[in-house]
């Protein structure tokens, strides 16, 4: 009898565990779909640290058909006529024939089909009408487009007195409140993607959201003056906000001034910074001149003057290590160069590189990161299964991680995203953008990078007037500029990483 | 050594040096054989007065604003098997120029080496020097005269599915320094847009 009832209540308690893996914990906060009618919230479940939506919401919300594909053993979602297939085998999707990578593989629990809330930025943006994009940090689903500033918090000095500035990128109107210990910051946008110091500091004792989705909560450690400034950057708004110790007179309001952005002083304690080390590769050299263009512009000179002139800018600035792949005119292959940043251990990969188009009026920069072929999804995923634990000196173990080396980019792809995505944010602010602002591509240097990398075109110089641009120092700064502000942004990011 | 000696020698050493040149040259001409007439089959004039019996291709040109690939479609001559039929699509795809209002993506004066098929359904298309020589580079001009390539031979022959592109019978890094050439390519149809709906 025992025997038969441990018979019984052996599958019961794995069915039942099976029932609570399928259905998943709901994340601590909503995914919400931002579009011009207004805010959705879009159901979604947590299950092994992956979030994942229902197929079936999705076409309620996205008005998309769902068909069970028996035949390929997956669900393919159809948006007028273009269509995507999810596998359940595999973590990627195939759209039009061209698969994108995907978290992890499609869900079937009971009769709904679940997949990794990627999918809808990755693979259902690429066959919809209107742009879909995922802030997942900020638990937004950008529908269309929508003016969702990034706003990032930083606490630049202690103090007292104490700074704080919200850089606004691309600006956006805000306006500020203080009662008590609480400044109410508000930004005039349709939503915001804020990044904020884990911890308060100085005379500051926490930023956080405010109950509305576009304002920012400035918890102070007692009632005093706060002085507030808005200034204009090169690339969005900032507001700095002084707060003098309690009791010392207020100050009347800065003016609106510096003509150059404040640059963030560096932080004098904390954990060891998120990004090191920057490694700029200029394209082409040598032999291998690159593209050609009018008035005899050269792709080499253009991207090795590019990467000097970015290499000092955001060494003084940003005191991060930049090493160049070649500092002189030279020819590199791709394999040295993905192994002078691989063996410098570098937290960063961007080449700079200048396109050329069949006809002449092509013209804008682009940014490419790398697409994952059937070949480089294997390499990922046996790199994440694969790890081999070497003794430590000192005792212990450690775990190295196993990837082919001339694939070492796959693990990497999400953030490259990232990067490709900040990259065409600061371009947009600065120079004219090409057809296709961002692209994935089997781009040969970026295969073996073993750090999240992209490409940039900075321009087309088979287009006349910009080979003319890109050969000048106002353009090359601009470039320089880019690169800066992006890796700041980056470094942002990454800090912001768990 | 008398006379009749050193006459000898200087015959025998002449006779070495033939033979040896005779057996060199004929080795190569029997390893390269095999390919000659593959050749001269393929590309056979046809007899006066026979038919030529042609299919209808789909060939990838760029749109008119160079952004996109777009299809088009072509007469092409018919080949009997999928390495011969493949090896026409190709030769159309480097040779046959763009149409108006759409833009060549091919380097004029490309050729193709070869087109063999493994096992395995990957095609190899091996092309001469001058697609790299006269590339004009970048990103976005080499993705279009790669992919025009690997659509073509897909699009048309489904039993392929991917393409690796070969230069003067070698792997290569990439054609103009960007599109990765060392494994074979998938079909892409991000890059595609239809005339009709632009």
């Amino acid at each position: 009898m025992p025997t038969l009832r441990l018979s019984l209540a052996l599958p019961a308690a794995l069915l039942a565990g099976v029932l609570i893996h399928a259905q998943g914990t709901p994340p601590a906060a909503p995914l919400v779909l931002l579009t011009r009618e207004g805010r959705r919230p879009i159901p979604t479940i947590l299950q092994s640290g992956q979030e994942l939506v229902a197929l079936d919401d999705v076409a309620t919300l996205f008005h998309v058909t769902i068909r069970e594909d028996a035949l390929a053993g997956g669900v393919t979602v159809g948006y007028r006529g273009r269509t995507v297939l999810a596998s359940p085998d595999q973590p990627m999707a195939s759209v039009n024939g061209r698969l994108v990578s995907l978290p992890a593989p499609a869900v079937r629990a009971g009769n709904r089909w679940l997949v990794p809330v990627e999918f809808l930025s990755r693979a259902l943006a690429q066959i919809y009408d209107a742009p879909i994009e995922l802030r997942k940090a900020s638990r937004l689903v950008i529908l269309g487009a929508l003016r969702v500033p990034r706003v990032t918090v930083r606490i630049e000095a202690f103090g007292p007195p104490t700074r704080v500035a919200i850089d606004i990128t691309p600006a956006a109107p805000g306006s500020t409140t203080h009662e008590e210990s609480r400044v109410l910051i508000r930004i005039d946008a349709d939503a915001i993607d804020a990044t904020l110091p884990a911890s308060g500091g100085g005379l500051v004792e926490q930023v956080r959201l405010g109950e509305q989705p576009t304002t920012l909560v400035l918890q102070l450690k007692g009632a005093g003056v706060v002085n507030v400034a808005t200034t204009s950057t090169p690339t969005g708004a900032r507001i700095t906000l002084d707060i003098p110790a309690a009791g010392s007179q207020a100050t009347p309001t800065l003016p609106a001034v510096p003509a150059t952005p404040a640059e963030p002083l560096p932080q004098l304690t904390g954990p060891p910074a998120a990004l090191q080390t920057l490694v700029l590769d200029p394209g082409h050299g040598g032999d291998d001149v690159g593209t050609r263009g009018a008035a005899g512009v050269l792709e080499k000179n253009v991207t090795l003057d590019v990467a000097r002139r970015a290499k000092a800018l955001i060494e003084a600035r940003l005191g991060i290590r930049v090493i160049l792949t070649r500092e002189d005119d030279r020819r590199l292959g791709a394999d040295e160069r993905a192994a002078a940043a691989n063996n410098s251990k570098a937290d960063l990969f961007v080449s700079l590189h200048a396109n050329a188009a069949f006809i002449p009026s092509v013209a804008g920069a682009e940014v490419f990161y790398v697409s994952l072929d059937a070949d480089m999804e294997a390499a990922r995923l046996a790199a994440e299964s694969q790890s081999v634990a070497l003794p430590a000196l000192g005792g212990g173990t450690r775990s190295i991680d196993v990837i082919r080396w001339d694939m070492a980019q796959a693990r990497h792809v999400e953030s490259s995203a990232v990067l490709a995505q900040l990259l065409e944010e600061q371009l947009r602010q600065r120079v004219p953008l090409g057809p296709r602002p961002t692209q994935q591509a089997p781009q040969r240097v970026l295969v073996g990078v073993n750090m999240p990398a992209a490409l940039v075109e900075m321009a087309y110089l088979t287009n006349q007037s910009q080979a003319k641009q890109a050969g000048s120092p106002e353009f090359q700064t601009d470039i320089a500029q880019v690169l800066y502000e992006t890796v700041l942004r980056f470094r942002s990011y990454l800090e912001a990483q768990p | 050594m008398s006379r009749r000696a050193v006459v000898m020698a200087v015959a025998a050493a002449v006779i070495i040096v033939l033979a040896a040149w005779a057996l060199t040259r004929g080795l190569e001409r029997l390893m390269t054989a095999p390919e000659r007439e593959a050749e001269r089959t393929e590309s056979a004039p046809v007899e006066p007065g026979a038919p030529v019996r042609h299919i209808t291709a789909t060939l990838f040109y760029g749109s008119d604003d160079g952004q996109w690939l777009v299809p088009a479609q072509r007469e092409v001559p018919f080949g009997d098997t999928p390495v011969a039929q493949g090896r026409h699509i190709v030769q159309a795809q480097l040779e046959q120029p763009a149409t108006t209002p759409l833009v060549g993506l091919v380097p004029p004066g490309s050729t193709l080496r070869n087109f063999y098929v493994t096992e395995q359904g990957d095609a190899f298309v091996d092309l001469g020097p001058e697609i790299v020589a006269e590339h004009p580079g970048g990103s976005a001009a080499e993705l279009l005269t790669v992919y025009a390539i690997v659509n073509a031979v897909t699009a048309n022959l489904p039993a392929i599915t991917r393409v690796q592109i070969l230069v003067d019978g070698k792997e290569v890094d990439s054609l103009a320094g960007h599109v990765d050439l060392r494994r074979p390519l998938q079909r892409n149809d991000a890059l595609v847009r239809h005339t009709g709906t632009q």
